[in-house]
């Protein structure tokens, strides 16, 4: 053989071996996941160190939710067009030390639901005796979802409902029932929202309210007056909701002031999140946004500035649905999880884990996107996600919905979603350009993930195998110690779907640590309070959010799992008043309750 | 999309009359499809990222040198292997590193494996796309989606487009793969009752205007004669309709893989057998 033929013949292998590579690549993931398939309770618990199970008809939840039905103009595509609505929060709204349980509905005329916890595993819907069932009345829009802050420091966390409609402030009357407050509060007459967070952004230990709308405000969706309310790009779009922060006069009454403060966007906001990323003391808001890249404004108590490109988050754009922080590598840096869309064949934008660059802090903070290098890229269309120690093995876990529309499982709408989604801002702007849905699924029936953190880097998906096998179309998730165990439980709403309650059982071997926090000088929620827990030579960052994942608020009680056997230093508490509290040797395995030191 | 910048002068020169400010025909299409990544680029943000496009140029380059050298013993221009590896640096679109890498090999590799008698048959760039699309399907997508929201940018490359590639006299091809592109959005709205604009909306957008003006006029993997040049890029027209009443999404990649290499076989068997009928007659 010539030197040249042996080159050539070495050529070709090398040419079929790297044809080969995708599959090669394709069979060693499968393999991977085989041996995570379903198994029962006994065995999860010996694998993975806990189980989940559905448990909400024993619970008395047989909520499901009804998607609106908006203008008929619409109807071609009504099932994109309104494929959000559902989520769930977590709230002791009567301040009996148990959680307690708010899922919105999204029809006109339909009811929301309060689920008191009942203290025996049960709980029961008081939402009309509260007055916050009958909410979604024609001309006032639909409930899109609710977070829960004590905006007049009373003791009681009073309700704002996040609407496609009239935005609602419900003021808590000390568990006793609830006092519409809208216009008092000065609320404005319509917001198209999917998001709103309670933050406290200026320190004055009144909490603030942040909306992020997502239809543009003028749209009324029952009465359209045109049908060009698409987004006028698939990644590009600037043509959504504006943006509100409704800074808290004490009085009651709120002023909008995000032009002032420096937040004018009008993306599709579809997520925020806020947490003092900087150690500043001041939280600074994240807003994942459909249709184009995700926003972050460092806020330095007075004003926000926009750093996406800055830090490195707001380069690719991609379809946000989520925003959760998470300190999972046991360092006391969050990372910022967002869900975007991933189908195979056609759409891989993969889910983005920003991740703070090392060495990089304060404001010259940098992110990358290390949800490949995680484990946690891929997970179908994506929606909620919250980071929770699932195990209490001591590193935060990730559990993740999604699937966007089940219908026919046989008929896919993914090409003609791309087909339009590829056009230029005068086809895709325009409802009336979209093919028709005609019953077919756009990345339904998908399975759910829950990932787990190896604490060294890694997060692998043990949904199937610890219990969550249902394909329902997931939005929001929201995390609890339902019944008071010193274990994180899960909630999902599913869009067009049963809420789901997964009842968590978690090796008794594993020690757990909770914080029930209350302000003083700070807000009485102590939305914003950091813990940071100090055991076997590590910590581990935790904050308390007034809204977090999609349409989703986790219960304000922090949970801390810590593993076999742990060391407890000490638990340092930074209130958003500025001080700093250190707790000592704390105990483990129960539920600790401080109020902020005068 | 890579082509053969050395040959991207037709095939029969016309009369032409010296211009003032004259380029080396090998540096347009190169030049062209750098200005509309940094266009789209510094505009909107298209790429992944600067590494991933990058790791795919530096592939390609450096595969092409390295194969050049062993087998045509000669250091090939870059040009060539720049188009491709920044086709795929804009083309492919996944949150991993090795597609990039994986496909801008492929890509040049295939001009060196895939020869029917000295010829390469199939674009380099639509067979390495092509091949990732379908083999590796759950890590890779295409560009499928609008740069920005502004016509003018759209307008600018088109127009751009045009002037250049009616410079290297290759204009009929876009022009008749966009007529028929038109007519089929048109036909196919009358069959499946689809708004007619979602039919025309692929059309405008980006990964359009890279496979109208670089994959399909590729000088190297396309027919000679200009009549030749019509009917195969009516046939990848046409084909692409079926695969897309087919619901294919990448349907015009998949139709020029198998258009493209399909001609260029006709060409080759109908010279070989013009070649055995000049030497019989010789005889």
């Amino acid at each position: 053989m010539t030197g040249n033929r042996i080159a050539r013949v070495l050529l070709v292998i090398i040419f079929i071996g790297l044809i080969a590579t995708p599959v090669v690549i394709k069979r060693i993931s499968a393999r991977r996941q085989i041996d995570r398939s379903a198994a029962d309770a006994a065995t999860s618990l010996a694998r993975y160190g806990f189980h989940l199970q559905e448990v909400s008809h024993a619970a008395g939840i047989n909520f499901v939710h009804q998607a609106p039905a908006l203008d008929p103009k619409l109807e071609p595509i009504m099932p994109e067009v309104a494929s959000m609505g559902a989520s769930v929060s977590i709230v002791d709204f009567d301040g009996d030390g148990w959680p307690d349980i708010y899922v919105v509905n999204s029809a006109i005329g339909s009811k929301n639901a309060l689920y008191r916890n009942m203290h025996d595993g049960t709980f029961k819907d008081v939402a009309p005796e509260m007055g916050i069932a009958d909410v979604n009345q024609p001309g006032t829009g639909v409930s899109t979802g609710a977070v829960w802050g004590d905006y007049d420091n009373d003791g009681y966390e009073d309700l704002f409902l996040i609407k496609w409609g009239r935005p609602e402030l419900y003021h808590n009357d000390h568990g006793h029932g609830f006092t519409r407050v809208s216009e008092q509060a000065g609320l404005p007459r319509w917001i198209n929202a999917n998001t709103a967070i309670w933050l406290d952004y200026d320190g004055d230990g009144l909490l603030d309210l942040f909306v992020g709308g997502y239809y543009a405000e003028d749209i009324d969706l029952w009465h359209l007056t045109t049908t060009r309310i698409m987004p006028d790009s698939f990644e590009y779009a600037k043509n959504g909701g504006r943006k509100y922060l409704f800074h808290n006069l004490g009085n009651g009454k709120f002023e909008e002031v995000s032009a002032k403060v420096g937040i004018d966007s009008h993306r599709w906001a579809l997520a925020a999140s806020a947490a003092d990323l900087r150690g500043t003391g001041h939280p600074d808001l994240f807003v994942a946004n459909d249709y184009g890249v995700s926003e972050l404004y460092f806020n330095d108590g007075k004003q926000f500035h926009e750093v996406g490109k800055q830090t490195g988050i707001g380069f690719a754009p991609k379809s946000g649905m989520n925003a959760a922080f998470g300190d999972i590598l046991n360092q006391g840096q969050y990372a910022v999880y967002v869900s975007n869309i991933s189908e195979e064949g056609v759409l891989i934008q993969g889910n983005n884990l920003w991740m703070p660059k090392p060495g990089t802090s304060g404001d010259a903070i940098q992110y990358e996107n290390l949800a490949r290098d995680f484990g946690v890229e891929l997970g179908g269309w994506s929606f909620g996600a919250q980071f929770g120690d699932l195990n209490n093995d001591g590193t935060l876990d990730l559990y993740l919905a999604n699937g966007y529309i089940s219908l026919d499982r046989n008929r896919s709408y993914w090409y003609d979603f791309s087909k339009v989604a590829g056009g230029n801002s005068s086809i895709i702007g325009d409802a009336t350009n979209w093919p028709a849905f005609d019953g077919r699924s756009l990345s339904g029936y998908q399975n759910k993930r829950v990932w787990l953190n190896d604490g060294a880097g890694k997060f692998i998906d043990v949904a199937q195998a610890v219990g969550v096998a249902d394909t329902y179309d997931g939005r929001a998730v929201a995390l609890a110690d339902l019944w008071n165990r010193g274990v994180l439980d899960v909630v999902v709403a599913n869009q067009k779907g049963p809420v789901l309650v997964y009842k968590n059982t978690v090796s008794p071997d594993n020690a757990w640590i909770e914080f029930e926090l209350e302000g003083t000088a700070s807000n009485r929620s102590a939305i914003g309070a950091k813990v940071i827990l100090y055991w076997n030579g590590q910590e581990q960052a935790q904050e308390v959010s007034g809204g977090t994942g999609f349409a989703a608020q986790n219960d304000r009680r922090l949970h801390f799992g810590m593993g076999k056997t742990p060391k407890i230093e000490k638990a340092v508490i930074r209130w958003p008043s500025g001080k700093v509290q250190t707790i000592d040797l704390p105990a483990p395995n129960q539920l600790h309750k401080i109020k902020e030191p005068a | 999309m890579s082509r053969t910048t050395e040959s991207i002068a037709p095939a029969s020169t016309p009369v032409q009359r010296k211009p003032l400010i004259s380029l080396d025909n090998r540096y347009i299409a190169p030049a062209f499809i750098t200005c509309i990544l940094l266009v789209g680029h510094l505009s909107f943000g298209i790429l992944e990222s600067y590494p991933k496009t990058l790791l795919a140029i530096v592939t390609s380059i450096a595969l092409e040198l390295v194969l050049g050298r062993i087998f045509l013993h000669k250091w090939l221009h870059p040009a060539s292997a720049y188009i491709s590896g920044i086709s795929v640096g804009i083309l492919v679109r996944s949150p991993a590193y090795w597609p990039y890498v994986v496909c801008a090999a492929i890509s040049i590799m295939s001009k060196y494996v895939l020869r029917v008698k000295g010829r390469h048959i199939w674009n380099p760039s639509n067979f390495g796309i092509s091949v990732m699309l379908f083999l590796a399907a759950d890590t890779v997508a295409s560009l499928s989606i609008q740069w920005g929201n502004y016509l003018l940018p759209m307008l600018v490359i088109w127009v751009l487009g045009s002037v250049i590639i009616a410079r290297l006299h290759r204009f009929h091809i876009t022009g008749i793969y966009v007529a028929s592109f038109l007519a089929f959005a048109f036909l196919r709205s009358w069959i499946t009752g689809s708004p007619w604009q979602s039919e025309v909306a692929p059309i405008t957008g980006p990964m359009y205007q890279l496979f109208i003006f670089f994959m399909i006029t590729d000088p190297k993997t396309t027919v000679r004669s200009r009549r030749g040049q019509c009917m195969v890029v009516f046939l990848v027209a046409l084909l692409e309709m079926v695969l897309r009443l087919r619901q294919v999404v990448y349907a015009p990649f998949y139709a020029l893989f198998i258009v493209g290499p399909a001609a260029m076989l006709v060409e080759i068997w109908l010279d070989s057998r013009r070649e055995n009928s000049a030497k019989a007659v010789a005889a």
